[in-house]
């Protein structure tokens, strides 16, 4: 297969675009497509400064990559997790984020869960009984209460995640099938900023994880091959599975999924009740200041508390 | 007369002479899953499969996603 636009042996057919392209033809394609998502879904002004959430996978270096080459202030948070699974994962997550960073010359802030918890992401999931024998319901609520508290302590403009299409249509897939319109409401390339929350962002929402990756290999860019080692039979995974069956035999289904729910819900047609909308009343934490849905607490406080109840229970 | 496929240091054996993507498909492997490499080069799935290949798979499907 040859590329389009030069002619040379192509590296990636993408077949929902119908277009093959070689390596250096890819590697201006991916930038100017998240333009035009940046651009498309309004997400940030050149002059804006970015905070891009990075893990040390390819999608999170990726898209610090190509926001930097596209000239945007981009500088990176590293949330250290202390995730072991007997390879070093956190260690592992935290070398490719920091040689990246010296590599490119670029700001790299770094959090330590434990000394914001009180206790790694395993133990704290472990002390508190949260997420049914898996801890990926404490790491997603400590990434977002950390990712957000340092966006604004920062003043940055907008926080970016590397979020691409296979985790958003695999989200949509779950939601959809469990009617969560809480979710569904507020499911989109962009978040607005509301008073105690930083405006949030996925540039690659269009781009496949396969065209991350071999953005990722072609740039030579050195990221954590290995899945976090949690995430092992996750309903996420199951429904990414089908998807990609799917998209074997039908092309493009899966970007026509995500983009025809943005397109119904912003024309009115997929109608979402009231209680469900990102406009929702909030209510400041009583302890962190962060809205939370429920007046009191926010569930980061009460899971933090609970770990430090637990381990001086455990030490007296 | 084979050709190897590599993933995740699992290695299949292939009659050669078939297209990459049937190939995968053989092997139950979604083409939109991983990315194939011949020495070290991305290749398209169209590839003939030749006799002595070695081509690993990269795989690309990270669980990470949470909800919101």
């Amino acid at each position: 297969m040859k590329c389009r636009k030069c002619g040379a042996a192509a590296a990636i057919n993408m077949r929902h675009h119908r277009l093959a392209l070689c390596g250096n033809h890819f590697l201006e394609w991916v930038p100017e497509q998240t333009q035009r998502a940046i651009e498309r879904y309004r997400m940030f002004a050149p002059t804006d400064r970015v905070l891009v959430a990075v893990s040390g996978g390819k999608d999170s270096l990726g898209l610090w990559d190509v926001l930097v080459r596209l000239g945007y202030s981009a500088e990176g948070v590293y949330i250290g997790l202390v995730i072991d699974g007997g390879v070093g994962y956190s260690n592992q997550s935290l070398v490719r984020c920091r040689a990246f960073a010296q590599a490119h010359d670029l700001t790299l802030y770094t959090v330590d869960v434990p000394a914001e918890l009180g206790a790694g992401i395993p133990e704290a999931a472990r002390l508190t009984h949260r997420g049914q024998q898996k801890p990926c319901s404490v790491c997603g609520l400590a990434k977002r209460h950390i990712m957000n508290r340092v966006a604004l302590e920062g003043a940055f403009d907008v926080l970016a995640t590397g979020h691409n299409l296979d985790d958003e249509v695999a989200v949509l897939f779950g939601n959809t099938l469990a009617w969560a319109t809480g979710y569904l409401a507020r499911q989109g390339p962009a978040l607005e900023a509301r008073p105690g929350f930083a405006r949030k962002v996925k540039p690659f929402c269009r781009l496949q994880e396969r065209e991350t990756a071999a953005y990722a290999l072609l740039r030579r860019i050195d990221y954590v091959y290995d899945e976090c080692p949690h995430a092992e039979g996750s309903t996420n995974l199951v429904h990414k599975d089908l998807l990609n069956r799917l998209e074997a035999e039908r092309p493009g289904a899966k970007l026509s999924f995500y983009l025809s729910f943005l397109r119904a819900r912003e024309s009115g047609t997929l109608a979402l009740p009231e209680a469900a909308q990102p406009n929702s009343e909030l209510h400041a934490c009583t302890t962190c200041g962060q809205p939370t849905s429920a007046p009191g607490e926010c569930t980061y406080c009460r899971t933090k508390r609970r770990v430090s109840e637990k381990k001086q229970a455990a030490s007296s | 007369m084979t050709a190897t496929l590599i993933l995740r240091e699992k290695k299949y054996e292939m009659r050669p002479g078939m297209t990459l993507r049937d190939a995968l498909l053989r092997l139950d492997i979604p083409p939109e899953t991983v990315l194939p490499t011949r020495q070290g080069e991305l290749i398209t799935d169209d590839v003939i499969v030749q006799d002595g290949d070695e081509i690993r798979l990269i795989a690309v499907i990270s669980g990470g996603a949470t909800a919101t």
